[in-house]
């Protein structure tokens, strides 16, 4: 139990591990730990930012949709409209057509009434003709008789 | 009777005994012998520097392949470690200096390797050294007061540094002289520094040597019991004794880094 040059060499000894623990084993592994624990900071702080991001996004798509579906409503609606517009167009179109040929045809059939009538006259003329031609056969000149007969014909 | 009473002692003694080299005359020491301050302790110097090996052996292994990533189980353990150790530095010192945490964390590793060897079997070490013709063995640095001693007052030294390198010699001599009492009290200021630096190694020194001795010596006192009841005792004593181990290693490194804060701090 005494004190003897032992101390001395558990002094050194001390010495030498705290030298030792200093350079060699301390920094390593403060460095490491230091590391790490900046790593999983960053990791939390990037992660927090994409539930932040991720929130915002969200946001946007629900905003997105909702204007997609007004315009698509939108679109919806003009196209109702235009689609109206279009019926009545061709509806008009068709009820002005269809006075038009009607009228056309009116037209036609006055006119193909006239030719008959026209002709009607020129043959009931000529059929007159014919009968007083067989009854005059003698005595009326043909030629003698034409004037009139116009004269008549343009009286009908 | 009385033949069994001084078996018993010379077993007590045998186990209190160190390996004792004299370096003034190139002999082993044996029995009652003394020597003088040429004396070095074997067993001690062999016990703390292996133990102290060991120690920078498992941590410098951590300390080379410390990674970043995901930390194998060594560099778990050492991080633990060292992370508890930093805690502690930063709870009480609040300058900056390299020195103080790798200091810390040696002294509570190192302490707490010294105070482990108290818990093999009192006669595991002493009858291996005895079959290889080695007389005497003490195989817990922490029961020789050179060892408890060598460290305080290597703590004591690094303490005075600190303060006159903080402070400067100048500054460091009027603390000395004028605190706590003033200019007018020099004389006494003086005395009371002085009781109060030696009172720093001794307490630091003795505290982990008395509750290792005492503990080492109550482990003996157990093995001279009879073989069936001795488990009855030890195993308690054993298990109380992990908690003494770590809080002794615990303290000394706490006291040391409050004394270090201390050379840093203006009073």
């Amino acid at each position: 139990m005494n004190f003897n040059a032992t101390l001395i060499g558990q002094m050194i000894t001390f010495g030498l591990l705290v030298l030792f623990t200093m350079k060699y084993v301390w920094p390593p592994i403060i460095q490491a730990m230091q590391d790490r624990q900046k790593r999983i900071a960053d990791g939390l702080a990037s992660a927090e930012r994409g539930m932040r991001e991720q929130e915002l996004a969200k946001v946007k798509a629900a905003q997105l949709l909702k204007e997609a579906k007004q315009q698509a409503a939108e679109i919806v609606a003009q196209a109702h409209k235009r689609a109206n517009e279009v019926i009545e167009q061709s509806k008009l179109d068709a009820r002005t057509e269809g006075d038009r040929q009607l009228a056309a045809a009116k037209a036609e059939i006055e006119q193909e009434a006239n030719r008959a009538r026209e002709q009607l006259r020129h043959q009931v003329v000529s059929l007159a003709i014919a009968g007083a031609g067989k009854i005059l056969r003698r005595e009326v000149d043909e030629a003698a008789n034409a004037a009139l007969l116009d004269d008549l014909v343009a009286q009908l | 009777m009385s033949e069994t009473g001084h078996s018993m002692t010379g077993y007590i003694v045998h186990h209190l005994t160190n390996l004792r080299f004299d370096l003034t005359e190139m002999h082993f020491l044996h029995g009652e012998e003394t020597g003088g301050f040429g004396v070095i302790h074997l067993d001690t110097l062999l016990f703390s520097v292996g133990l102290g090996a060991l120690f920078l052996w498992l941590f410098m292994k951590a300390a080379k392949t410390a990674t970043s990533d995901v930390p194998g189980p060594l560099q778990n353990f050492c991080e633990i470690m060292v992370e508890f150790v930093d805690t502690q530095v930063k709870d009480s010192f609040h300058g900056r200096n390299p020195v103080i945490a790798p200091l810390a964390l040696t002294i509570f590793v190192w302490v707490f390797l010294w105070n482990a060897m108290d818990l093999l079997p009192v006669d595991l070490l002493p009858s291996i050294a005895g079959l290889l013709g080695i007389p005497y063995l003490r195989s817990v640095p922490s029961t020789d007061l050179n060892s408890t001693f060598g460290m305080s007052i290597s703590v004591l030294l690094l303490v005075y540094y600190y303060s006159i390198k903080v402070k400067g010699p100048i500054h460091f001599t009027m603390e000395i002289l004028t605190h706590p009492f003033g200019k007018w009290f020099m004389p006494f200021n003086l005395l009371l520094r002085i009781v109060e630096d030696l009172a720093k190694p001794i307490s630091l020194g003795l505290r982990l040597f008395g509750n290792l001795y005492a503990g080492e010596l109550i482990f003996i006192l157990i093995a001279l019991l009879p073989w069936w009841v001795q488990f009855t005792l030890g195993w308690p004593w054993a298990v109380f004794h992990i908690l003494i181990i770590t809080l002794q290693a615990f303290i000394f490194m706490v006291l040391t880094i409050v004394y270090l804060s201390m050379a840093h701090e203006d009073h």
